[in-house]
């Protein structure tokens, strides 16, 4: 059982701020961690390996920096890591990215399944694994909650829906994405950790030529997409504190639904 | 690479590049602006130089002829031949959309023996139905789909295809987008036509709704973007009649690889919080059996919901379907009253679109009092029995 780990570096999104001044992200300071539903692959694919053998490899692509979120893959026990490293993927949205891991995932070959996390918490689409799948022309069941079965060439998953879950029959290879509810990530392994963040550790850097892409065809200028414009979120409410003993500021708060008609 | 840089002698130092760029990659360096690494040459920040200080050697791409793609189609999601609430709002924007590009709303309605919801997508504003049946449309399937769908795209060829960001939509639009060529967009909030390009402008939260992106789809057809479920409004009255197309859904046993074998339905009925018209939410604060028992008088009081923040789910005070928030429900009640709630922007995210937002919290500076219309600051275990009260003496029925 050959494993596919999809990883993404995002940063902490509860630690992100908007100055006030000019309405940009503040980023200077925010950590960047592995992005948590990835975690809940990689453990998932660490216990099909304990039960089926077979090897694991986190593919992430990102800044040069993103080799950390590898290092932690491999410290939890992913067997090797490819980091997709070019200027040229830069500014990707998610057409383009599906595109660079499929092109990458082909040159790697030999694979079983493909994990990923239900979604980054950067972006929140959700769209880049199914995009894969269908450009690798394999199977896709989104939101995996449980594992009935596993064989090769064939399995019997459980899939979270609003209200419920269904088992599903998918054959091999597929991609899945996962949701946290499969299972508790382990923590990396120090020694394993310390390890992965040697020179000469099994991390491998792959460019646009590596991988035989154009760059139209990656990166800002190969996506279908783009961000035109960010402001922070508008609120347009009226920010009355009311104030007084309990008592007064419920009457106070009454009277003002029911000036409102509430 | 192409590149972008700065020619010193014209810049100003008025920073409106700083404020455009949205991948935080100029800086303010000793008072003159300075581009890093992380810039993907996207030019936004050209097009706000008075000065014309940034110069560049990025090509313009091309933007193809679009202009035989027409339609604005809106997915009608449908479990067990009911109708799911997004596609009716979509359809409510979809008309608001064809109305101002003089173009024909469609709905698409795939299934087994559905045709008898048709007549509901026209009262809801849809000119055409296009409606695929066959018995392999019966219950839904990645691949069924898609392939039933990307048919349609491709013989007629629509301007936009919006599609409910639902369990099924997330699993079904990107497929279907990579399959037919074009770009998606996820989770939007908001949809507007630009007024000078004629194009989909789709707004969307991000960075956990710290921040808001309008994307614009300019080199692909369909436009496409999932819509938050409780977003956009329902605009009834239409006809219950229109153009009702039937097509073939061209699919096979084998297109289909990855079956559904069973449903196990969780042992109660999921709330749908987006129907409440009030919710008491629960917050870390509200985090005990008195404060919920409290919390749930109040929610009855006012013929509310009781649901909660995420930090109440992931410690079962309340179930998963109860959850508000950026992993939870998007709701847009008529009054929200969060007790106890804190206000992280996640929680902020499945709350802001809320009629009027009442918080009662301890903590004076905690931020859901800087997104609410009227704020109590104090013990909840007083103010909330008070308010209980007040609305039970003086007009009962007062919250209707």
């Amino acid at each position: 059982m050959n494993i596919i780990v999809l990883v993404k570096q995002v940063p902490d999104t509860t630690e992100v701020s908007i100055d006030p001044k000019t309405g940009n992200l503040v980023r200077e300071g925010v950590e960047s961690i592995i992005n948590p539903h990835d975690r809940h692959a990689l453990e998932a694919a660490l216990q099909f390996k304990e039960q089926h053998g077979g090897s694991i490899t986190a593919i992430s692509m990102g800044p040069g920096q993103a080799v950390d979120a590898l290092s932690e893959a491999l410290g939890m026990g992913a067997d090797d890591g490819i980091l997709l490293s070019d200027p040229a993927f830069a500014g990707a949205d998610t057409w383009a990215t599906s595109y660079t891991l499929a092109r990458a995932i082909e040159k790697k070959g030999d694979y079983d399944l493909i994990l990923c996390g239900r979604q980054a918490i950067d972006g929140d689409t959700a769209q880049v694994g199914p995009q894969l799948a269908e450009l690798l022309g394999i199977a896709q069941v989104t939101s995996v909650c449980g594992v009935e079965s596993l064989e090769s060439g064939s399995s019997r998953v459980l899939k979270r829906i609003k209200g419920g879950r269904e088992l599903i029959h998918c054959p091999l290879p597929a991609l899945w994405s996962v949701v946290s509810e499969l299972n508790t990530p382990r923590y990396p392994h120090m020694e394993r950790l310390i390890r992965a963040c040697d020179p000469k550790s099994a991390i491998v850097t792959w460019n646009a030529a590596d991988i035989g892409v154009k760059t139209q065809d990656v990166g800002l200028q190969g996506s279908l997409t783009q961000v035109i414009a960010t402001f922070p979120p508008k609120t347009e409410r009226k920010g009355e504190m009311l104030e007084g003993d309990p008592r007064s500021m419920v009457s106070s708060l009454v009277a003002r639904l029911r000036e409102n008609k509430l | 690479m192409p590149s972008v840089w700065i020619d010193y002698d014209l810049c100003d130092g008025c920073t409106l590049c700083i404020k455009k760029c949205p991948y935080g990659a100029v800086e303010l360096q000793e008072g003159r602006p300075r581009i890093l690494d992380n810039c993907t040459c996207c030019g936004l920040c050209l097009e706000v130089c008075k000065q014309g200080a940034l110069q560049t050697d990025i090509q313009q791409r091309a933007i193809p002829d679009f202009s035989s793609w027409s339609g604005i189609w809106v997915f009608a999601e449908q479990h067990d031949g009911r109708l799911a609430d997004v596609g009716l709002e979509l359809l409510g924007k979809a008309r608001e959309i064809g109305d101002q590009r003089s173009e024909e709303v469609c709905a698409l309605l795939l299934g087994n023996g559905v045709e008898d919801l048709a007549g509901t997508l026209f009262s809801y504003g849809a000119d055409r139905v296009y409606l695929v049946q066959d018995p392999l449309l019966g219950t839904y399937s990645t691949e069924g789909y898609t392939a039933a769908l990307a048919r349609l795209v491709d013989a007629y060829q629509p301007e936009i295809l919006l599609v409910g960001a639902t369990d099924l939509g997330r699993d079904l639009a990107p497929r279907l987008a990579r399959r037919v060529g074009a770009g998606l967009t996820a989770d939007c909030t908001g949809l507007k036509i630009d007024a000078e390009e004629g194009i989909l402008l789709q707004t969307r939260p991000a960075f956990g709704g710290n921040i808001m992106a309008t994307i614009a789809n300019r080199f692909s057809r369909p436009q496409m973007a999932t819509v938050r479920p409780g977003v956009m409004e329902k605009k009834t009255g239409f006809p219950s009649e229109g153009v009702l197309c039937r097509e073939e859904a061209g699919i096979t046993e084998q297109t289909i690889r990855v079956n559904r074998l069973e449903t196990r339905a969780e042992e109660h009925e999921p709330i749908d919080l987006s129907k409440a018209r009030v919710i008491v939410t629960a917050g870390r604060g509200a985090a005990s059996k008195e404060g919920l028992a409290l919390l749930g008088e109040l929610a009855r009081a006012l013929d509310g919901e009781l649901a909660g923040t995420r930090a109440l789910i992931e410690e079962e005070w309340l179930p998963p379907d109860r959850q508000i928030g950026q992993t939870g429900q998007t709701v847009r009640p008529e009054l929200y009253i969060g007790c106890g709630v804190s206000g992280a922007v996640q929680h902020r995210a499945g709350m802001s679109g809320s009629r009027y937002v009442i918080a009662v919290n301890k903590d004076s500076r905690a931020p859901i009092f800087q997104v609410a219309d009227w704020g109590l600051v104090g013990d909840l275990f007083q103010i909330i029995p008070e308010l209980i009260n007040t609305l039970s003496d003086k007009a009962p029925g007062s919250s209707g």
